[in-house]
């Protein structure tokens, strides 16, 4: 595993997303446990974990995706820049819009390449004019390494693309509202090794300019992309911290026993 | 399991056998049913398609002014006190007189036998015509009117000559004169337009009754249940898939919706009749009140195709809008309904196909009256083509069984339209995703 872990570092120290004593509640099920996460920005951050241990849910309430499931719940705090994202004032669209969301199968509108990626813009009202449009467009495809696939087909189906296209369209739509975190559930569990690899690239990239957070089954990918990581266990946090110490040296029981492959 | 792959156990055997028996059952299911489709078609075809052919005959008719306008000074409030029993009578003049013009030999008709072989309608549409222009007393016109439903029976095989003898409308004598006039070519039979726009024409006048007012009636509901059940049942069906929280009200709801779509049709005749007319005070008869309770009729069964339409719709969809930051609303219309839009056009235009084919409820408000006058409005009386082929059906003179038939055939046709228009537009906005 040792040889995995890349040379990382914490570029920032600047707290994103903060999330004091979280609870989520699906009925009377509790299926996170008070989570404490602070996520910084311009980082990327892994969440890991075994299958039902919550990681998904807690990354659902970093933009409140979890409001569409009528029995969910959650309590504690989850702070955006020092602001509550569950406060009565805040309304959830203009929170997605700055937290934005890759999910874990490829979903392109069934529209064309292009009015994929403009229709964030398009309903934000980001751009003026048809040019300044366009020039959005192109600049997230060649940001979701896409730009030269596609540049000659725009006007065809999103939905006629390969697995590994069809997810980088999706990154590119995400990150056409020019969110400030960018929330990606499993991205690549539906990829082969070269999609897979070629969105790995493209979270190292798009760590410049937005905080990532990356919820993933492939604690190599984890290792890979990653500079901090944190491991869920049945709806609790177990540990928290920098990438390369979760994974040569964890301090929990539980976080070494399932980087070894014991449990999960 | 031992032995050869060649050789196949019991329970192979059997199961195979049962697979075999299966297939034979459902292929015979079918047969039986393609059976009694093309039974059903060649009856209703075989019944109904004469309608669409009728006898005429084509003989010149003297307008003698001294009896159409006796005052001799063309005033129209003087030419209308003239009744259809004077054009009647020179109707008949004339065909005698045409006849002994051709040297054709009565063959012991009478006179009065000559004049039944034209319709008693023609009296009434000369009438009319001279009605319409007055400066045609006096001259002689080539008229082409009608002939008596006995004598249309005769060519469709309906009227015999042993039957004509024990008919006190018609006679042996009358049917071969009526053969004479064939040869001669005062008489054919050739296609009817009349039975697509012709209004109904009383008991006696089988040969005059059309569809006209049924079509046109039928036409005007439509567009009411197409306006109103529309909008109101995809926004009920949007609001309570898309919107509105799931607790113990939304289930009543739901509940409710799939019932009412089981309820029989002709309670919500007496729904209608009880508030659209004894509440609301709306008019008998007139097709907006037929449209409002067969939109009442149609939007559970609108609604239901709606929801079960956006149901299918895959959530990824609604998270992939979500997620870029579009609101409810935009997540619907902009997402959501298109890719919804074929199964909801599919329910719609079935449901509009089970309103028109809708008789119980119309019956109960009125719509079985005897109307003659072209509706102006959605609030003159009206007539629609199944209360019609009611009607047809339950009519004395054999003459209405073909036409009830021809009405049902004209009835089958707009839902094959209906039925059609449906698949283009499935196939239209059917999108992959």
């Amino acid at each position: 595993m040792k040889d995995l872990v890349m040379e990382t570092r914490v570029d920032t120290q600047t707290i994103k997303i903060k999330a004091e004593k979280a609870q989520v509640f699906y009925g009377t099920n509790h299926a996170i446990k008070d989570v404490d996460v602070e996520i910084m920005d311009k980082t990327v951050t892994a969440f890991i974990g075994p299958s039902g241990c919550g990681k998904s849910t807690f990354l659902r309430c970093l933009n409140r995706m979890n409001d569409t499931i009528p029995s969910c719940r959650v309590e504690g705090s989850i702070t955006l820049d020092g602001d509550d994202i569950y406060d009565a004032r805040v309304d959830p669209v203009q929170l997605r819009a700055k937290v934005g969301m890759v999910f874990q199968k490829p979903n392109p509108f069934p529209k064309s390449i292009y009015d994929n990626v403009a229709y964030g813009p398009k309903i934000h009202g980001l751009t003026r004019t048809k040019a300044e449009l366009d020039e959005v467009v192109e600049s997230c495809l060649r940001k979701a390494a896409l730009w030269n696939e596609v540049k000659d087909r725009l006007h065809s189906p999103g939905t006629g693309l390969s697995g590994g296209q069809q997810q980088r369209l999706c990154i590119a739509r995400a990150i056409a509202t020019s969110p400030e975190v960018l929330l990606m559930d499993e991205p690549c569990s539906a990829l082969d090794p070269i999609a897979t690899a070629q969105v790995e690239e493209l979270i190292d990239e798009l760590r410049s300019q937005f905080s990532v957070v990356i919820v993933t089954h492939s604690m190599q990918q984890a290792a890979r992309v990653s500079q901090r990581t944190a491991f869920f266990h049945l709806g609790n946090l177990v540990e928290f911290g920098e990438t390369g110490q979760i994974f040569t040296n964890p301090k929990d029981p539980r976080t070494e026993s399932y980087i070894t492959g014991r449990i999960g | 399991m031992s032995g050869s792959l060649f050789t196949l156990d019991a329970r192979t055997k059997a199961r195979n056998a049962a697979e075999r028996r299966f297939r034979a059952y459902g292929l015979g299911a079918i047969v039986i049913a393609l059976l009694a489709l093309v039974w059903l078609l060649i009856s209703i075809f075989s019944a109904g398609l004469p309608a669409f052919r009728q006898t005429f005959l084509t003989f010149p008719v003297t307008l003698d002014a001294s009896q159409l306008d006796k005052s001799g000074t063309g005033d129209v409030a003087q030419l209308s006190k003239i009744t259809t029993i004077t054009y009647a009578k020179i109707l008949g003049q004339s065909l005698e007189a045409a006849i002994a013009a051709k040297g054709i030999d009565l063959g012991g008709a009478k006179p009065k036998q000559v004049a039944d072989l034209i319709s008693q309608e023609s009296a009434a549409t000369l009438r009319s015509k001279v009605m319409a222009d007055p400066a045609l007393i006096g001259t002689t016109i080539d008229f082409t009117t009608l002939a008596s439903g006995r004598i249309d029976g005769y060519y469709k095989g309906r009227v015999t000559m042993d039957s004509a003898a024990l008919d006190k409308n018609t006679s042996p004598e009358q049917l071969r004169l009526a053969d004479k006039l064939k040869e001669a070519g005062m008489l054919a039979v050739r296609f009817n337009t009349g039975f697509l726009t012709m209004p109904d024409a009383s008991d006696k006048r089988p040969e005059a009754a059309g569809l006209g007012i049924a079509i046109l009636g039928s036409f005007m509901i439509m567009a009411v249940v197409l306006v109103l059940s529309l909008p109101i049942g995809v926004a009920a069906s949007i609001y309570l898939e898309e919107f509105a929280p799931k607790n113990w009200i939304t289930d009543l709801i739901e509940v409710n919706i799939a019932n009412l779509a089981a309820v029989p049709s002709i309670v919500y005749g007496i729904l209608g009749l009880a508030i659209f007319i004894n509440f609301a005070g709306l008019p008998q008869s007139a097709p907006i009140v037929g449209g409002l309770v067969l939109t009442l009729m149609t939007l559970p069964r609108i609604i239901i195709p709606t929801r079960a339409a956006l149901k299918a719709v895959p959530p990824s969809i609604r998270d992939a809008a979500l997620g870029v930051g579009a609101s409810r609303l935009q997540t619907v219309f902009h997402h959501v309904l298109p890719l919804a839009m074929p199964g909801i056009l599919t329910g719609m235009i079935i449901g509009l196909a089970q309103a028109l084919g809708e008789t119980a409820p119309l019956l109960l408000i009125g719509m079985v009256a005897f109307v003659r006058d072209v509706p102006g409005g959605l609030f003159d009386p009206a007539s629609a083509l199944p209360v019609q082929v009611y009607n047809w059906t339950q009519r004395g003179d054999p003459g209405f069984v073909e036409r009830a038939s021809g009405a049902i055939i004209v009835l089958l046709v707009f839902l094959i339209i209906m039925n059609t228009a449906a698949i283009i537009l499935r196939r239209k906005f059917e999108r992959r995703w």
